[in-house]
């Protein structure tokens, strides 16, 4: 100090992983928010079609080939939920000094990142459409495989948060409950997808 | 080792000598560049993208010129047919992501952490990335563009490059800002709570936020647009549609949230040159805060028009959405000016270059927002005129001329010299005026019914040659004032006169630093007791 300020002691860390996983989880809101209501005004915008009996006027959004695997896709919503508890166990046990605990629970959180990929690529092979077939299919894949992204990013966060746990930065809590932030956000977000793309189609 | 063979080489011939030296000199410079490129300290960051930003301004600026002379006489084509087009694209994407968007986000990231009283900036590397991804993508742009791709381009891979360099920008711009929100959020010097914070620091708090906030909805589209335009072109209509669905990213009310750190700039050295302290600083921070506002009119992609028609009711309605994402960004700067008047008329006012820049900077961009305003009232039918490319260029060069007054501001604490006023004051007032040539004849030829994104075969009833050839000499200024700027900022800060630790009495932390700030910013980490702390440090009493 150049000047007579009064000197201060070295302050408190202030959670900067977690604010930084806030402040990206919004990035992550208004991407996929985006996309939704770009999706949405697109379905709104598609043409209608009386049905066969002229009893109903139909979207002409989804072609009627395709059908929507809901198995997979309500495979892919459970999963998520069950990954939370995951990164949830990790913030409990990381708070209560349980490394072990900590690190099995980030190791299942990440496999259970690697299913969510593994039931998206299922929806991908069942659905059996084409990139090119229409608006519909480069819309649906430009969607869900960003989402698909944001699920790989979240792997890459916990395959941090992971390696940090077993590598002994057992006082790293911070970035243990960051990273359970985001797959927080992360499950929002497919909530969103799940009901608009999934459900209303 | 090394200074031992320096030694012997001074001693044995001077041609030697100068030999070694020249050998030595090659190493030196690669080591100055790669310790720049490779740097994680926040001040180099934010110097390199202010720096570059300002090479891509003198490029955009160029073709802009190129442009206004070929619109001058529109019936006769001097550039060909085909270019003109990717001209407009480069020139339209240029002044948004290469000059205004840069500019305020490098300033905040080398000053705000000095201005909390922070070591270092939050996430450095997460800041690095951000520059590189940035230039990466305004350069991947630019290739694809003079490759014949860009919006409406006919090369298809070259549509698809662009595409991607889009969404690369973007994405280094929302790293860059995360960096600097962060910074403030969590690294403030103890005893500075967030309403303490130094202006310019808050806006870069809001500015970053709008920017994290409102760029990855541009992502967004751009994934739709690359996974249609290179599958299946059906859902946006292919090259030829890529504006109508983008579009919103490279005009009004997006840019106004680049501005943002610029309108916080000014606030925060308004109270420095009127000496006092900034009287009613909460809605000081209300009215930057109101500036992000801007970001409703970015995410909903869409423009707002005041329709003046049917009931009551409806007008209501329209009157009411239209100032919500039109005039509350402009409210947001007149809450700014007018508090910062409050402030001098209570001081005693001791003008510089540096206040003087910024102040007619954000002059020039509320007359842009001004300019949108009206561009968006349906019956003054101005929807689809050179009006709009007016408004942007008034915004994005009352950016580039604030941050010429900011770095004249900040410039003594990242160089340790100072610019001479008389010469940033100078090269300002071509920039001033260039800014105005540019636009002002814009706005007159737009209500005249000149097309907007037309560089040829266009006609209206008006003098098409002067409104045109003066925008083109406007353009042109700009690019003298600039280069001008730039020679005395590279020859001050490197042999000026020396600034001293605080050459302006300011308010805040980072005048309690050596000039230049050393790599971590602060010895040792002061406790903050008001809003102004090197204020309080020198006995002026509240």
């Amino acid at each position: 100090m150049t000047l007579a300020l009064p000197s201060a002691a070295a302050p408190a860390p202030k959670r900067q992983a977690m604010v930084a996983a806030g402040v990206l989880s919004v990035a992550a809101v208004t991407l996929m928010g985006g996309m939704l209501s770009t999706w949405l005004r697109f379905r709104a915008a598609a043409p209608t079609r009386e049905s066969s009996d002229g009893l109903y006027i139909i979207k002409d959004w989804l072609p009627k080939d395709i059908t929507i695997p809901e198995v997979a896709a309500n495979t892919m919503l459970v999963t998520f939920f069950a990954l939370l508890l995951m990164a949830q166990w990790a913030c409990y046990s990381a708070k209560r000094g349980h490394d072990s605990h900590r690190s099995l629970a980030l190791l299942v959180t990440f496999g259970l990142g690697a299913a969510i990929v593994n039931a998206q690529i299922a929806v991908y092979s069942q659905m059996g459409i084409g990139v090119r077939d229409g608006a519909y299919q480069s819309m649906f894949y430009a969607v869900t495989a960003t989402m698909l992204l944001l699920v790989v990013v979240g792997m890459a966060f916990t395959a941090v948060a992971w390696f940090r746990s077993v590598g002994g930065r057992h006082d790293d809590m911070e970035v243990v409950n960051a990273h359970a932030l985001y797959w927080y956000v992360l499950t929002t977000i497919f909530v969103a997808l799940w009901f608009v793309v999934y459900v209303q189609k | 080792m090394r200074e031992t063979y320096h030694d012997m080489t001074t001693i044995e011939t001077h041609a030697q000598a100068t030999s070694a030296s020249q050998r030595d000199a090659v190493p030196q410079l690669l080591l100055g560049i790669a310790d720049w490129v490779s740097s994680s300290d926040h001040k180099k960051i934010g110097r390199l993208f202010v720096a570059l930003s300002w090479l891509l301004a003198l490029g955009t600026a160029v073709i802009a010129a190129l442009l206004g002379i070929e619109r001058i006489t529109p019936s006769t084509a001097l550039i060909d047919a085909d270019a003109a087009p990717q001209l407009l694209a480069v020139f339209r994407f240029g002044l948004v992501y290469a000059v205004l968007a840069p500019t305020f986000v490098g300033i905040a990231i080398a000053v705000a952490p000095l201005q909390v009283g922070a070591r270092s900036i939050s996430f450095p590397r997460l800041a690095q990335l951000g520059l590189w991804l940035w230039i990466t993508g305004v350069a991947t742009v630019i290739i694809s563009i003079l490759g014949n791709g860009g919006p409406a381009g006919g090369n298809a891979d070259m549509v698809d490059l662009y595409l991607l360099g889009l969404a690369v920008t973007a994405a280094g711009l929302v790293a860059a800002a995360t960096s600097a929100v962060v910074t403030v959020l969590t690294a403030r010097a103890p005893g500075m709570s967030l309403e303490r914070a130094p202006l310019f620091s808050w806006s870069a708090l809001a500015g970053g936020f709008a920017i994290v906030a409102s760029l990855p909805v541009a992502i967004g589209t751009v994934a739709y647009l690359y996974v249609d335009h290179t599958y299946a072109r059906v859902a946006f209509g292919g090259n030829y549609a890529v504006n109508d669905h983008l579009g919103w990213s490279l005009t009004q009310p997006l840019t106004f949230v680049f501005v943002v750190m610029a309108v916080g700039a000014l606030a925060d050295m308004g109270p420095v040159v009127s000496g006092g302290r900034q009287p009613l600083r909460g809605a000081t921070l209300a009215g930057i805060g109101l500036v992000t506002t801007a970001v409703l009119g970015s995410v909903t992609q869409s423009q707002h028009v005041l329709l003046w028609t049917g009931s009551v009711g409806d007008k209501i309605q329209s009157l009411i959405t239209f100032a919500l994402f039109n005039l509350l960004p402009v409210l947001g700067v007149l809450v700014v000016l007018a508090l910062g008047a409050l402030g001098a008329k209570s001081g005693k006012i001791r003008p510089n270059a540096a206040f003087a820049l910024t102040f007619l900077g954000v002059g020039m961009i509320l007359v842009g927002m001004l300019g949108n305003a009206l561009l968006n009232i349906d019956a003054a039918d101005l929807t689809g005129t050179v009006l709009e490319e007016g408004a942007t260029v008034y915004v994005s060069y009352g950016t580039l001329l604030a941050g010429l007054g900011a770095i004249t501001f900040w410039g003594p604490k990242l160089w340790g010299r100072k610019i001479a006023d008389k010469k940033a004051l100078g090269a300002g007032t071509l920039v001033l005026l260039g800014t105005v040539l540019a636009a002002f004849p814009q706005y007159i030829a737009g209500f005249q019914g000149q097309p907007n994104g037309a560089v040829a075969s266009f006609d209206y009833d008006g003098p098409v040659s002067l409104w045109n050839g003066a925008s083109a000499a406007g353009h042109a200024l700009v690019i003298l004032g600039l280069l001008a700027f730039i020679g005395a900022a590279v020859k001050d800060f490197r042999s000026g006169e020396h600034a001293g630790d605080d050459p302006w009495n300011g308010h805040t932390l980072e005048w309690a630093t050596p000039s230049p700030a050393p790599h971590n910013n602060f010895s040792e980490l002061a406790m903050v007791g008001s809003a102004e702390p090197v204020l309080d440090s020198r006995g002026v009493s509240a």
